[in-house]
């Protein structure tokens, strides 16, 4: 479970996050939508410490993230996370990305990190691009090799951060049918997203961000067939 | 224009000088990188207000002409009673000199690795030390190796200064050799030669690992 409790956060004088309340349950898929600067994508690297907080809590399983105490490299092995773009690391072909982090975080030996990455490959359709280099790969074939890359390490959960924003078009549907079927098999997610039928067919619950609050959260069909703020109603039909 | 009197004596004169070159210059720059990759870390990764007076110092071997730098360490180690060789001197000059170069360019490739892909890393529990090493100098090497390879044959054409304290280095023993054969041009397009060979093989095995990782992208 993750827990945020009233979590304050500034870049310098900016004030992106005003007091952010959420409650993510093992095995739900919450989705975050809102315009630009809502601080959705800041809440995200909040979660596994990549970025400091004011004030406020971020708890994991039990684990407050922001303490002093908290190995923060132990707890980011159970919370996986994926950026628009630049995820991949270029010198190493697609099966060393996935294999680095099992062979020097987890100790994996090279076989049995290999077999782990083939197999997460695979089940993101990239099974035959082992030995190649993710320059030769497709924005869409990336992004898969990161979702495969985060996978690997077996987390508990995995934050999306607007995975197909920086995408073709036509890269886009192959991107959201492989988290589609992340949630179908129980995965917890958090995704922050553009992607308005992609949050309503596949989230729990659909939480709208604004200007660094959370404004709504409800069901994808209140949020988007009866939304009750007037924030929620100009941005769905701006998007629309 | 090949009738020469320059022997095969001479030639061997010369060579041994290349050798004086090749020698300042390899001890230089291993020293400025080794030295450059230690404060390219610093300056990349701490603020940089704590990290000024590396700033400034470096600032000075990169603005003060290299001949004054030579010429006033050999005073200063003279005056100070130190006794050290020229040719030690020499290199620790050149490497003082190469590694405040080197940083920026240590700086500037680690700059180049994104830093959502740096954050990937993290993300997946690895430490400060495991990105850097796995993540980063790879990254970063791809990015600062061309400048890297030029710092390298400038450091070695730069050495030839170092005549200045006495050293009988490439140029010095051509001139040597000009003063007492009276054969400039021939003399130094050997000497041109002597440095073009000392420098292709370096260009070219930066040219081919900069190939070589080209087809991977």
């Amino acid at each position: 479970m993750i827990e945020i409790e009233n979590v304050h956060k500034s870049f310098g004088a900016l004030e992106v996050l005003k007091g952010i309340d959420l409650t993510v349950e093992k095995g739900e898929v919450v989705s975050v939508i809102g315009g630009s600067g809502s601080g959705k994508s800041t809440l995200l690297t909040c979660i596994n410490g990549l970025e400091p907080i004011n004030t406020g809590r971020i708890v994991v399983d039990g684990t407050e993230v922001h303490a002093a105490s908290t190995d923060l490299n132990r707890l980011r092995r159970k919370i996986g996370i994926v950026f628009q773009q630049f995820n991949a690391f270029p010198h190493l072909t697609v099966l060393e990305n996935v294999t680095l982090a099992l062979r020097k975080v987890l100790g994996k030996s090279r076989g049995e990190a290999e077999e782990i990455a083939a197999r997460q490959l695979g089940h993101v359709g990239l099974g035959d691009k082992l030995k190649v280099y993710p320059g030769r790969l497709s924005g869409g074939q990336q992004q898969r090799m990161a979702i495969a890359r985060a996978l690997a390490m077996s987390p508990d959960y995995i934050l999306f951060d607007e995975v197909t924003s920086a995408l073709d078009p036509q890269l886009v549907g192959e991107v959201l049918d492989t988290l589609k079927l992340l949630a179908e098999e129980g995965m917890t997610m958090i995704c922050v997203t553009h992607e308005m039928n992609f949050a309503r067919d596949v989230s729990h619950r659909v939480a709208f961000f604004h200007k660094g609050v959370m404004a709504e959260i409800g069901a994808p069909d209140q949020i988007f067939g009866a939304p009750e703020r007037p924030e929620t109603r100009e941005f769905l039909s701006n998007v629309r | 224009m090949f009738d020469t009197s320059l022997t095969l004596n001479d030639v061997w004169f010369m060579l041994k000088g290349a050798g004086v070159t090749l020698a300042v210059t390899a001890f230089a720059v291993t020293g400025g990188t080794v030295l450059g990759l230690l404060f390219g870390v610093i300056r990349s990764q701490v603020r940089p207000w704590i990290t000024l007076p590396l700033i400034f110092v470096l600032d000075i071997f990169r603005s003060v002409p290299l001949l004054i730098q030579l010429i006033l360490a050999n005073a200063l180690q003279a005056i100070a009673g130190f006794q050290i060789s020229p040719f030690v001197t020499s290199c620790i000059v050149l490497a003082l000199y190469t590694s405040a170069y080197c940083t920026e360019i240590v700086r500037g490739a680690i700059e180049a690795v994104p830093k959502v892909t740096r954050r990937a890393a993290r993300s997946l529990g690895m430490t400060w030390g495991q990105d850097m090493t796995q993540i980063v100098f790879p990254m970063a090497l791809r990015v600062g190796l061309p400048s890297w390879i030029g710092l390298t044959l400038g450091v070695m054409k730069d050495s030839a200064l170092i005549l200045w304290l006495g050293l009988i280095e490439l140029l010095r023993a051509s001139q040597i050799l000009v003063t007492r054969l009276q054969e400039p041009m021939f003399i130094l397009l050997v000497a041109g030669a002597i440095y073009f060979a000392l420098s292709f093989p370096i260009a070219r095995f930066g040219a081919h690992l900069e190939r070589r990782w080209q087809e991977n992208d």
